[in-house]
């Protein structure tokens, strides 16, 4: 009889650092309990500098858990002067500045104590976080300290920073202020413009207008020709790209707009036939603008764009003659011998020469158990030793590696999808062939009764036509829902994709990692009954093994590491110890001297991972470790069934079939034994046959496939670690709401929909009086801000309401 | 009346003085982090007392 464990529920003490429970034999310190002594270190180092405040400033227990095996020599490279190079921004004798990214901080109190450095290391000049984007800016006085030292001061804390091959590439821009710059200009312009034009409208006195007229005219297009030239700019050239591209999109339109009442507005005050409608056009230009600012002010802090260089470490040790080397992995050559330490990664594709390998590629391939490699065989890059050092001798150039070519594919090529087919630029393109039949209807109308009147109403019309109402509604609307997503930790690049995941009929699952969750599993136990204490001994044994699923086994047993002897870890075999008197083997059958095919385990799931045991060298019976199902799955499949495609691709073997049929229902499409490669073009041959994808995957074996899928979603445990290139960023934690995600994604849809609906109606309005020629700059003053504002209210509103419909 | 375009033109260089004070936050980076400086702001002074934790 299988029997399942789980662990039992006793009430803990919780550790007074990272606030994890504790177990029975908590470490005590300084009157405080904690769970390991990783975080008792760090309290102690705390309370000695007087920086215990840490604890009191925001959540109560803000720590990070500190792995409890340090690796000697990992953060070396740092001393390496090509490594120092890369990273300082600034270096002088007694000053060095370098920025790195700490993706681990969270609270208020990290950036409390992450500014307080200098108090722990005299050699730290100022530290600054920028929360957002989650870096630090660090100075330090490279007489007094290192950069390995202040590196290790973080790790130490449990801020390691995240030093990547990606971090070292050309020099970070400095962040994008033009948006500002454009903002402002257009604001202070349309202020003063505006002020200059309140007499024209009002008329006080005859006298006014007569003396003044003039001077307020030309000094209103002296403050415009800047918002022209400079805060506009931006509509102008993304026209111009699109036409180049023979493409017209929403800002051709409003160029168009613009450009007419610009030069009416001339015409206008240089032949004193009236005060123009600068106001109006730096009105509308600061307008857009705040819709261009809100659309950009999304998440800066996430990264969309990572590929495997942020996977990679920056450095590797090189075995000379002449002795151990660092040096920076892009310097890697062929034939070189590196060595690759306990939980290093693989940097490119080597040859095995020496020590017992243990390649964990569950990053590459989601697949959790590590592969065991011996002497003389191909190990590709991208894999992460576990157990001891191995000595490897490069057959391939970074830049040549499996894994890289991979992330070569021509997909990624491709700096930009193809601009997207939002709703906007399609309405933006009947937009200006409707705007030019009725402009010149209009002014075919006139010509023969008053020529003047004439081009007043051609240009009138297109000045109304500008579509700036429209311009606002997708960034307003899909901006809000944005955020909306982003408070349930789904991240998307921008407002576009929340319009492509609206159109979506098809969704494309990964299995390993994205159906599945790797660090959990479904422990289940066959053979000779063990007793608790029997079991407390399997876990303190597997508690002290690095490998996954010894890791796993303690995990589910649930019960603290204790001191044991004899402790012995054979890698590739199992790990065994001595603990009150019994002799613990845990391991592959060979090594623990089961028979497996006598247990009863035999016959059932064939592909699973198992660890047998044996006690005293009487082999007891086996632990078999399935991939356990998100728990969610269920009823996320149940919400997307009648609505959408579902597609499975999976990397394995199609021991599943079963089970995943089961969940999926008959109509679902299950495929097996697909390479990153199969998958990719699985998804091209979907978009082929016209459907739109979205694919969930999770790692860097579907990374092909998340690009070209119309939008690739990416689903990681931890958001902030490691990203790989996708459209959307999904928090595992939030998989279950997946479903009310892609409805809530309709309603914004509709939403924007509704709002072109009003921004018609006020172009309506706008259109009726312009054919007729009664289009007056007063009219415009009025009729341009508040359509502008009601559109952006509207927009905002419903979202909202949406929102609390959808309980997001 | 001339004194209108005296008066405008005042109101023109003290507005052109907000101006520029803007673009000088912007340049000095007064923008580039909006929600740090939030947080920082309502840090204690430092203590001399070591602060148990709750």
């Amino acid at each position: 009889m299988p029997i399942l464990l789980a662990p039992e529920p006793v009430t803990r003490t919780t550790c007074a650092h990272c606030g994890d429970e504790c177990a029975d034999d908590a470490l005590i310190s300084h009157g405080q309990s904690f769970c390991c002594a990783g975080c008792r270190t760090v309290y102690e180092l705390l309370a000695e500098n007087n920086l215990c405040s840490y604890y009191n400033v925001s959540e109560p227990q803000p720590g990070q858990k500190i792995p409890a095996v340090e690796l000697p020599g990992r953060f070396d490279y740092l001393d390496s002067e090509t490594v120092q190079t890369q990273l300082l921004a600034f270096r002088s004798d007694t000053r060095a500045r370098l920025t790195l990214q700490i993706p681990q901080m969270h609270c208020a109190s990290c950036i409390w104590l992450l500014e307080r450095l200098y108090q722990l290391n005299p050699g730290v000049q100022a530290s600054q976080v920028n929360f957002l984007r989650k870096e630090i800016a660090i100075s330090y006085n490279p007489s007094q300290t290192t950069l390995k030292e202040v590196v290790k001061l973080l790790a130490a804390l449990g801020y390691e920073p995240q030093i990547t091959l990606a971090e070292l590439g050309p020099a970070q821009a400095a962040p994008d202020r033009t948006i500002y710059y454009r903002l402002g200009l257009a604001a202070f312009c349309f202020g003063n413009v505006m002020l200059l034009a309140f007499p024209d409208y009002f008329s006080f006195t005859e006298e006014l207008a007569t003396n003044f007229g003039q001077f307020f005219g030309y000094l209103s297009l002296l403050l415009a020709l800047p918002v022209l030239a400079y805060s506009a700019r931006g509509f102008y050239e993304s026209a111009w790209q699109g036409l180049r591209h023979r493409y017209i999109n929403l800002d051709f339109p409003i160029s168009l707009g613009l450009s007419a009442l610009f030069l009416t507005s001339v015409h206008d005050i240089v032949s004193h036939s009236g005060p123009g409608y600068l106001d109006s056009f730096t009105g509308l230009v600061f307008f857009m603008l705040i819709g261009k600012w809100a659309q950009q002010h999304t998440y800066d802090a996430l990264r969309f764009d990572r590929d495997f260089t942020s996977y990679f470490p920056v450095a590797v040790t090189v075995l000379t003659p002449e002795g151990e080397r660092t040096t920076s992995v892009k310097e890697l050559r062929v034939g070189q011998r590196i060595r690759v330490r306990h939980q290093e990664v693989v940097p490119a594709d080597a040859v095995l020469m020496q020590g017992a390998g243990q390649i964990d590629y569950s990053f590459v391939s989601g697949e959790s158990e590590p592969v065991a490699k011996v002497a003389g065989e191909l190990v590709y890059a991208g894999g992460r030793q576990v157990g001891e050092s191995v000595e490897l001798e490069v057959v391939r150039e970074v830049s040549q590696g499996y894994l890289t070519q991979l992330w070569n594919n021509p997909v990624f090529q491709k700096a930009e999808k193809q601009t997207l087919e939002t709703y906007a630029n399609t309405v933006g393109r009947y937009f200006v062939a409707l705007t030019l039949v009725l402009a010149a209807g209009a002014m075919l109308y006139w010509y023969p009764r008053d020529q003047q009147m004439a081009l007043r109403a051609f240009t009138s019309v297109l000045v109304i036509a500008c579509p700036c109402a429209l311009s606002l509604a997708t960034p307003f609307a899909l901006g809000a829902a944005l955020r909306v997503f982003g408070r349930r930790n789904f991240y998307l690049k921008n407002s576009a994709v929340a319009e492509t995941l609206a159109r979506a009929n098809t969704i494309v699952f990964d299995k390993t990692g994205t159906l599945t969750e790797v660090s959990r599993s479904q422990v289940e136990y066959y053979g000779t009954p063990l007793t608790t204490q029997q079991q407390a001994l399997v876990a303190a044994v597997a508690g002290h093994s690095t490998h996954p699923l010894s890791q796993r086994l303690a995990q589910t047993l649930g019960h603290p590491a204790r001191l044991l002897t004899e402790f012995r870890e054979v890698p590739g075999q199992g790990v065994c110890g001595v603990m009150n008197n019994v002799r613990v083997k845990l391991g592959s059958a060979a090594f623990v001297g089961a028979n497996p095919a006598s247990t009863a385990s035999a016959e059932v799931c064939p592909g699973a991972s198992r660890v047998y045991v044996a006690l005293n060298e009487q082999p007891m019976g086996c632990y078999v470790l399935l991939n356990a199902y998100r728990p969610e799955l269920p009823k996320v499949l149940q919400e997307l069934t009648p609505s959408y495609n579902l597609v499975v691709l999976s990397g394995d073997n199609d021991a599943e079939q079963g089970r995943l049929r089961q969940l999926f229902g008959p109509k679902a499409e299950l495929r097996f034994f697909q390479s990153p490669q199969s998958k990719l073009e699985y998804v091209a041959e979907l978009q082929r046959q016209g459907r739109r994808v979205v694919m969930l995957g999770d790692g860097l074996n579907d990374a092909g496939a998340l690009r070209q899928a119309d939008v690739g979603i990416a689903l990681t445990d931890k958001i902030t670690h490691f990203s790989p290139a996708c459209d959307a960023i999904l928090d595992a934690r939030s998989f279950g709401q997946l479903g009310t995600f892609l409805q809530f994604s309709r309603s914004c849809m509709h939403i924007v929909l509704a709002t072109f609906g009003l921004s018609f109606l006020y172009n309506g309005i706008g259109l009726t009086l312009a054919v007729q020629g009664r289009f007056t700059p007063i009219v415009s003053a009025i009729l341009m801000p508040i359509s502008s504002l009601s559109v952006i209210l509207f927009a905002t509103l419903l979202v909202k309401l949406a929102a609390r419909r959808w309980k997001l | 009346m001339t004194i209108i375009f005296l008066l405008i033109g005042i109101s023109l260089t003290v507005a052109i003085a907000f101006l520029s004070a803007f673009l000088w936050a912007v340049r000095s980076g007064q923008y580039d982090d909006t929600y740090t400086p939030s947080v920082r702001v309502l840090f204690e002074e430092e203590t001399t007392e070591p602060t148990p934790p709750r």
